[in-house]
């Protein structure tokens, strides 16, 4: 796939990528209230690193990437599963949502919750799990 | 507020993404396979004794209220099939360590085998449609997977075929689903219980029931819609077959049982007259296919769709005694299925081939390894005093009471054909002496096997045939737990109490 | 409405079978994409459509006023989307892989699994 990349698609995929993850992250953590969350955050960080990889390479990709993957799938996996788990503790069932709000000078009010580390496992295993497909197509075409 | 009742899904879901997180290291995913399969069985048995001393237990996922949550159930069918899960998923991790190689566990054996026990515990405890839809995704997402490690062409031909049916099929549930929300506004199996049959229409609530059988029965590779699975079965290495046969069309079965015992019973002389002609059908086509092939593999597959007749045959009659004898003859199945695939497995790795033609002469070199072959053998025939016996006496039983001839004769003579098929296997594999052509090919693969290799994967199979010996000498306890699932099966009023908290 | 969805809905179907069908990979997934659409309509149909009611409570009540949309088969659907994605990627996925080792889109020419 090295040839496809043009100069004008590898200057921008580079602006891009940052500016993409940025909004990945802004569309998580707003995704509580409104429209936004997990899936389709890290369908958006998947997105740009998908950019990267039509302008560039594989290999360039993944040594961006700052870990295999899979292994964001793995990590992913076990924060959503585990999610579910501090209620318990409590003797609430299961992905009963908990909430610990907390001020923060200057910030204002942020919600640290159950659902949110649910929300960030989403977006890891999202993104892991479509950056392994398109990283596997992209080395058998290579 | 029970939580051993989510323990089954969790524990996989931890231990997969675990091992995915440690994919580098196939040592560590390999301790990770046999700790968490372990902890899975535990949890299971833990359950099913809850289950059994207090009655059908009920968790209310995230705390939101049936029947507006999603609610997790254990009732006895399901705590059953979960230890089944568990039994399976430790006896193939175990099997797992000398038989899988290093390729495949780098691409992802481990992590897929833990998601899709998951899924089938998953599927096995929701006490909510949609959601049985989405754990049977997520089964079959790993099942395919499984199915293609490896990749060579067979693989490839199989799973496109598995892909494509199984799809067709979850769409079907997909499609019922919705329309059973469009009837009922409800997807909570209990509240689901006591709504379909205040519909009006009750021919449209006939309607969605067909396509609910559909969807299953293609998922138990039920007649006619079992093409998929002697096309795919045998593919894959021997392990995943072994689970695929314990574990992938026993969700479809366990499916049938929940949805035509609690939500389709309306129309019993419809619905359950059609699973009668399948049931015999099935029975038939599984073991003709069965007759008429010599690659070990092949034949268990056939097998596998000839077994899943006398389960539906123990639905479709519909008795007391029929459906005692059908969750009887589930828990046989899934232990029996699983241990022959993996003694020919064994066999392979001794000979190199799974052609009958070209191997033989076990019985010369390892005459245990043969005993080991019998007893499941013997079994899935129906050979008293081991489990299989029983179950079919059950269902026969079952069938003389209503005075429905027509399957019992099919249910005994499936059961002579199955000996036969067994028989053939023995004499070729066993008994006769190693075809000259390949003897070069079969001393070369015994010579390559290490000792420990054996004894890793004849630990699983001893185990596992005790579990049968112990089902047929001592099958009183596993009759009285039987009975009371098929109890609860037939009146539905406990289950709907525990997840609604009323009496209908 | 319904009635022109219901059409949609059992064109697609047809048009997902008919694609399924074919001899060709690339159409059997092309199939495979429809049908998921179209299971996906269904739901969305049979669960009643309803224009213009969120089903938002407005400060001070306890319902919202004068009828309102069912949000769940909207979850259901998305739900059934995001099942479909990953199922759909595994399956190009699959196809390609068996398009490079059986050298064939021909699915008549992957027969050596059923004798």
């Amino acid at each position: 796939m090295t040839t496809m990349g043009s100069l004008i698609l590898r200057t921008a995929s580079r602006f891009l990528l940052p500016l993409l993850l940025l909004f990945s992250v802004f569309m998580l953590l707003r995704g509580h209230d409104e429209p936004g969350g997990g899936f389709i955050a890290g369908l958006v960080a998947a997105t740009g690193f998908a950019l990267y990889l039509f302008a560039f390479d594989a290999g360039r990709t993944r040594e961006l990437m700052w870990a295999d993957p899979r292994v964001l799938f793995g990590l992913g996996l076990l924060a959503a599963t585990l999610a579910g788990v501090p209620p318990i503790l409590v003797g609430e069932p299961f992905f009963t949502a908990m909430w610990w709000p907390i001020e923060v000078p200057g910030l204002g009010e942020i919600k640290l919750s159950t659902p949110l580390v649910f929300d960030i496992g989403v977006y890891l295993v999202v993104l892991g799990g479509v950056m392994t497909i398109v990283l596997a197509l992209a080395e058998a075409e290579e | 507020m029970n939580p051993e009742v989510a323990l089954p899904i969790l524990i996989p879901f931890v231990a997969g993404s675990l091992s995915l997180v440690f994919f580098r290291s196939n040592a560590a995913q390999r301790w990770i396979g046999v700790i968490g399969t372990g902890a899975l069985l535990v949890s299971s048995l833990v359950l099913l004794y809850n289950t059994w001393s207090h009655g059908v237990l009920v968790m209310e996922m995230g705390n939101w209220p049936a029947p507006f949550g999603i609610v997790l159930v254990s009732d006895l069918l399901g705590a059953i099939m979960t230890v089944l899960a568990g039994i399976m998923g430790f006896a193939v991790a175990v099997y797992s360590l000398p038989s899988i190689s290093a390729d495949h566990e780098t691409f992802g054996y481990y992590p897929l085998t833990h998601l899709l026990l998951a899924g089938v515990c998953g599927a096995f405890l929701t006490g909510d449609i949609f959601n049985l839809y989405v754990w049977v995704e997520v089964l079959l997402i790993a099942s395919f997977g499984l199915l293609i490690l490896g990749g060579e062409r067979g693989q490839m031909e199989g799973a496109v075929k598995y892909v494509t049916l199984n799809l067709f099929s979850s769409i079907m549930l997909l499609a019922g689903v919705g329309l059973t929300y469009g009837m009922t506004g409800t997807l909570n199996m209990a509240d689901l219980a006591v709504k379909l049959p205040e519909v009006e229409n009750q021919g449209l609530v006939t309607v969605v029931a067909m396509l609910f059988l559909v969807s299953f029965g293609i998922k138990s590779a039920a007649f006619p819609l079992f093409f998929w699975l002697p096309a795919s079965y045998h593919t894959p290495p021997v392990a995943v077959s072994a689970l695929f046969a314990g574990l992938l069309t026993k969700v479809g079965v366990y499916a049938l049982y929940r949805f035509f015992t609690l939500l389709f019973s309306h129309d019993v002389g419809y619905t359950h007259e059609l699973l009668l002609w399948m049931a015999g059908f099935t029975m038939i086509t599984g073991v003709l296919g069965a007759a008429a092939h010599y690659e070990m593999r092949r034949i268990l597959s056939f097998h596998i769709v000839s077994q899943i007749g006398y389960m539906i045959m123990g639905l479709a009659l519909y008795t007391p005694l029929a459906l005692i004898g059908g969750v009887f003859y589930i828990v046989h199945h899934i232990i029996v299925k699983a241990n022959l695939f993996l003694v020919a497995g064994v066999v392979y790795f001794l000979r190199g081939s799974y052609e009958l033609k070209e191997v033989g002469g076990v019985w010369h070199t390892r005459p245990w390894l043969g005993l080991l072959f019998l007893v499941p053998a013997m079994s899935l025939a129906g050979i008293p005093p081991l489990s299989g016996f029983f179950g079919k006496y059950m269902l026969i039983r079952a069938g003389v009471e209503v005075e429905s001839w027509g399957i019992v004769l099919v249910a005994l003579v499936v059961g002579l054909l199955t000996l036969f098929s067994m028989v053939k296997i023995w004499a070729e594999a066993f008994w006769k002496a190693q075809p000259e052509e390949t003897g070069e090919r079969a001393r070369r693969f015994e010579a390559a096997l290490p000792q420990s290799a054996v004894v890793l994967m004849v630990l699983p199979i001893i185990g596992l045939a005790a579990i049968t010996v112990f089902i047929g000498l001592g099958a009183q306890p596993i009759y009285a737990i039987a009975n009371a699932a098929a109890a609860q099966l037939l009146d539905s009023s406990d289950y709907i109490e525990a997840v609604l908290g009323v009496r209908p | 409405m319904e009635s022109v969805m219901a059409v949609v809905v059992g064109a697609l179907f047809a048009a997902s079978v008919y694609m399924m069908l074919r001899r060709s990979l690339v159409k059997l997934v092309i199939g495979l994409i429809l049908l998921s659409n179209a299971a996906n309509l269904l739901i969305f149909t049979v669960s009643g459509l309803t224009r213009g009611k969120p089903p938002l409570i407005p400060e001070g009540m306890d319902l919202p006023a004068g009828g309102w949309a069912d949000p769940l088969p909207q979850a259901l659907i998305l739900t059934a989307i995001v099942i479909g994605f990953g199922v759909l990627a595994f399956a190009v996925v699959l196809i390609r892989r068996a398009y490079e080792v059986v050298g064939e889109d021909d699915l008549d020419k992957m027969r050596s699994t059923d004798l």
